[in-house]
């Protein structure tokens, strides 16, 4: 019969290959986004490019084959995406490229590893316990419901035997009401530690769809890699032209407005949502802020600094700040905050010149280790 | 597990129910497993003392993946092998078992008696348990990493074998003698200028010039069996030549379920339906096998069942040699009227199933059976992919245009055709492989990969000439960079 470790250890091979093949390709990954729309709760489809076994066949789109049921000449068989694949008898081994689910927590250590990622020392971690009850105790008293049959059974055996009841030949075992046994539950504290990320996004006239997209993969790596250093992460989004106003993660990766750019008020929005929300004791508050770099005054960008200086960068851990490139915009807000914060560790600037750039960004962004 | 004793006692009843109906098995071990055990046994392809190879894993993942999320389960799995092995599911109802315990009787009987598996291996239980402890040891000597990469080399060669090799000796010619005296006609001296005249004798010296141009060839004849010629020539080291010929070995053992697939379903589905429903089934289980019945014979867009094809060609079969539908009478015979009524009493049909069971493989199985009534009464089309609307279509429901795109597809077992054309190849010890070009381009992205894995087992400069967009070309691999440079290309 068949050894359980053998499939094992080649389910085991498989899996360090495919771990192989997504850290070698990782970059790639990072830069064309096609992960970003295949994650699920815990797990993330990676397509895996050739790890199938490369043998002569023909090219695919040409085939075709026969198939059987209703229909006339002409008509589709459906689109040309799922593919009825070649239709032949044979074996249909190895048709599409594979994709294989990683857990979030793999991908995360995967990044971790190729980024050379440190691991962040959560801030609050001693102080916020929360409590779990795990029914994994017995008591003597408790709701029949939550009667333990095994353990009382084994109590009246015990008494049965020890009081010379027990007859082997004629076996019945009648629990007495002293017998019987309840589960019942046990507390354990947990440390936790828990993150916010607060996404902030220009979302004024000058950035385009392929700005919008780059700010989206990065905030799916920035996620990933979260998630992995907190138990309880949280994302909150901003939007803002000249006014910002807080929305949900598609309205933010969809929204265009056509306005001018006051970056003072996300920050503002930004600086009451964690007043209000986040007390700094209990939280890891991350906010990250994407624009062209265009403010809409001299002013606003001093105001700008004064929130950041008085009132974000205290309640944070980091400020991160990202500036993709569009044809549009000056690119100035960076230099300000380069100027002004040269030695503040904890305000991280990347300019982000387009997709291949990202993976660098994120690098730049998580490198740190705060 | 073995048949715990109910199950037995079915099994017991089905097998003689079978032998009752004239089909003749292997003696047959049949186990019950739990569904971790199916799918484990399922991705060593059922033999679970297979050489250690990733694949398998990936395998497992993808089955064990579609059984947790209720996309499919395996409901049998048969080994062809004297005894034969098959495996039941654990959990699956009487119906479902009774089904699938006729329809392993029906494959066994196949495997046993058609042609085209006449020269497996009947022991290759032990003998790939041979191969795993073989490859295994090669794992403990050179590591895990070395051996594997070796493996996934060869299989991207194992579709390059002969399949029809089994049957025939191919003539490997041995060097002629070359003929030091000019073939002539014996005449006497006064007619030798006519009967050898200047012309004919100067052909006959072409000819041996031509001959002897082709002995210096090598191979003389272009050679299917890429994978032998490259065990025989390519410089490789005893353990990866082991290997490779594993490999080989094994490709030649599945060959011929590929090649009857249509008709070993189609058999082992007609019997397990007539096995059932006649002598096995009380009325309250008919429902149930429908149910699965209706499963096991269901068609989708665009896919061919081949359970579905194989079972009706069988029954149209039968209908046709019991009625008398065949010959020279029947073909020549227009009246349509004539033709619905068609019936002689002959009474041939289970005969001839069983004739063609024992004869024939898909593509002959086809090229017979199929007929124009056969595709309009099945609904049978022909697809293809329109670039212009991106969609897949139906194409034709002509009978010929059904037929020889059916043919097109079992021929060689769906593979393209590659030859060993030239082992010094430009006289530097390169190999030139051969595409017979019948219509298709290859997948050049697959074929670069190929020529890799090919690379490292001849150890030389690869490679293959091919029409592409209807040119000539030949695409080499040299070790670091692939190339393409036109050539006009001869079929061979």
């Amino acid at each position: 019969m068949a050894d359980l470790s053998k499939i094992k250890q080649d389910h085991r091979r498989f899996k360090q290959i495919v771990r192989g093949k997504i850290k070698r390709n990782l970059r790639q990954y990072m830069t064309n986004g096609e992960l970003t729309g295949k994650q699920g709760k815990e797990l993330v489809k990676v397509p895996i490019p050739r790890i199938d076994i490369p043998r002569f066949r023909y090219g695919q789109k040409d085939t075709g084959g026969v198939g059987q049921g209703e229909g006339e000449e002409g008509d589709s068989l459906g689109d040309g995406q799922e593919g009825p694949g070649k239709g032949k008898a044979g074996e249909n081994e190895g048709e599409k490229g594979l994709e294989v689910d990683v857990t979030l927590d793999e991908l995360a250590e995967i990044m971790g590893e190729e980024l050379e990622l440190p691991n962040i020392e959560p801030k609050g971690t001693e102080k916020l316990q929360t409590i779990r009850e795990k029914y994994s105790g017995i008591r003597s008293i408790g709701p029949e419901s939550l009667r333990h049959f095994k353990r009382t059974y084994k109590e009246a055996l015990k008494r049965q035997i020890s009081s010379g009841e027990y007859d082997a030949d004629n076996p019945i075992i009648v629990p007495t009401r002293d017998d019987k046994r309840f589960r019942s539950w046990k507390e354990t504290s947990l440390p936790q530690s828990n993150a916010v990320i607060i996404y902030m996004m220009d979302v004024s006239g000058s950035m385009g769809d392929e700005q919008k997209e780059i700010v989206r993969i990065e905030s799916f790596w920035i996620d990933t890699w979260l998630r992995s250093q907190y138990k309880g992460l949280e994302s909150r989004f901003i939007i803002h032209d000249a006014t910002a106003k807080e929305v949900d993660r598609d309205t933010f990766f969809h929204t265009r407005e056509s306005g001018g750019t006051m970056i003072s008020s996300a920050y503002k929005l930004a600086l009451k949502i964690i007043e209000e929300e986040y007390p700094i004791e209990d939280w890891n508050v991350y906010p990250f802020h994407f624009s062209d770099g265009d403010n809409w005054s001299v002013d606003d960008t001093t105001e700008c600094m004064r929130i950041l200086t008085d009132g974000l960068l205290p309640r944070s851990n980091m400020f991160c700040y990202g500036q993709v490139e569009s044809p549009y915009g000056s690119g100035q807000f960076i230099k300000d905050l380069n100027e002004k914060f040269t030695i503040e560790d904890r305000v991280v600037v990347s300019e982000i010149k387009n997709r291949d750039a990202i993976y660098d960004s994120i690098k730049t962004f998580l490198g740190k280790g705060l | 597990m073995s048949l715990p004793s109910h199950l037995w006692e079915i099994k017991e009843h089905i097998r003689e129910v079978a032998l009752d109906f004239g089909l003749d098995p292997f003696e047959t071990i049949f186990e019950i497993v739990d569904y971790e055990q199916m799918n484990e046994i399922a991705a060593f392809g059922g033999f679970p003392t297979r050489y250690p190879h990733w694949r398998f894993g990936m395998e497992y993942e993808q089955l064990a993946k579609s059984y947790e999320y209720g996309l499919s389960k395996i409901y049998e799995m048969v080994i062809n092998n004297d005894p034969s092995y098959a495996y039941l599911l654990e959990g699956n109802n009487l119906v479902d078992q009774k089904t699938v315990i006729a329809h392993v009787y029906a494959h066994v009987d196949f495997f046993k008696n058609n042609y085209f598996f006449s020269r497996t291996n009947r022991k290759m239980i032990d003998e790939m348990a041979n191969h795993g402890s073989r490859v295994r040891r090669y794992v403990d000597r050179f590591g895990i990493e070395i051996v594997e990469d070796f493996i996934d080399t060869c299989l991207s060669l194992d579709n390059l074998i002969d399949y029809h090799s089994p049957y025939m000796e191919r003539r490997r010619k041995e060097e002629t003698e070359a003929l030091t005296e000019l073939p002539k006609i014996r005449a006497k001296d006064y007619m030798e200028e006519y009967i050898n005249p200047q012309e004919f004798l100067e052909r006959q010296k072409q000819k041996l010039a031509d001959q002897d141009v082709k002995n210096r060839r090598f191979p003389i004849e272009a050679e299917k069996d890429v994978m032998r010629f490259l065990i025989d020539y390519a410089p490789l080291d005893s353990w990866e030549s082991d290997v490779l010929s594993i490999i080989r070995e094994e490709a030649y053992y599945f060959a011929p379920q590929g090649q009857t697939k249509i008709m070993n379903e189609g058999w082992a589905s007609y019997w397990h339906s007539k096995i059932l429903t006649t002598k096995v089934l009380d009325d309250s289980e008919i429902i149930d096998f429908a149910d699965i019945n209706a499963g096991v014979l269901a068609t989708a867009p665009g896919r061919l069942n081949p359970y579905k094809l194989g079972i009706e060609l069988y029954r149209d079969i039968e209908d046709r040699w019991n009625k008398g539908k065949f010959g020279k009478e029947w073909d020549d015979c227009d009246d349509l009227e004539k033709r619905m009524s068609w019936d002689r009493e002959l009474g041939l049909g289970k005969e001839q199933i069983f004739r063609v069971r024992k004869l024939y493989n898909d593509v002959t199985f086809i090229d017979e059976f199929l007929t124009e009534e056969f595709v309009a009464e099945n609904k049978l089309y022909t697809f293809g992919y329109n670039k212009k609307s991106g969609h897949w279509e139906i194409d034709s429901r002509q009978f010929k245009e059904v037929k020889s795109k059916l043919l097109d597809q079992l021929t060689n077992f769906g593979n393209p055709f590659i030859y060993v054309k030239d082992g010094n190849y430009k006289n530097r010890a390169e190999l030139l492989l051969h595409h017979k070009h019948l219509g298709t381009d290859l997948d050049m992205s697959y074929a670069r990969g190929v020529l890799k894995a090919l690379h490292r087992v001849w150890k030389r400069p690869v490679n293959i000439e091919t029409l592409f967009d209807e040119k000539g070309v030949v695409l080499s691999f040299d070790g670091t960079d692939y190339s393409e440079h036109p050539t006009t290309y001869e079929p061979i």
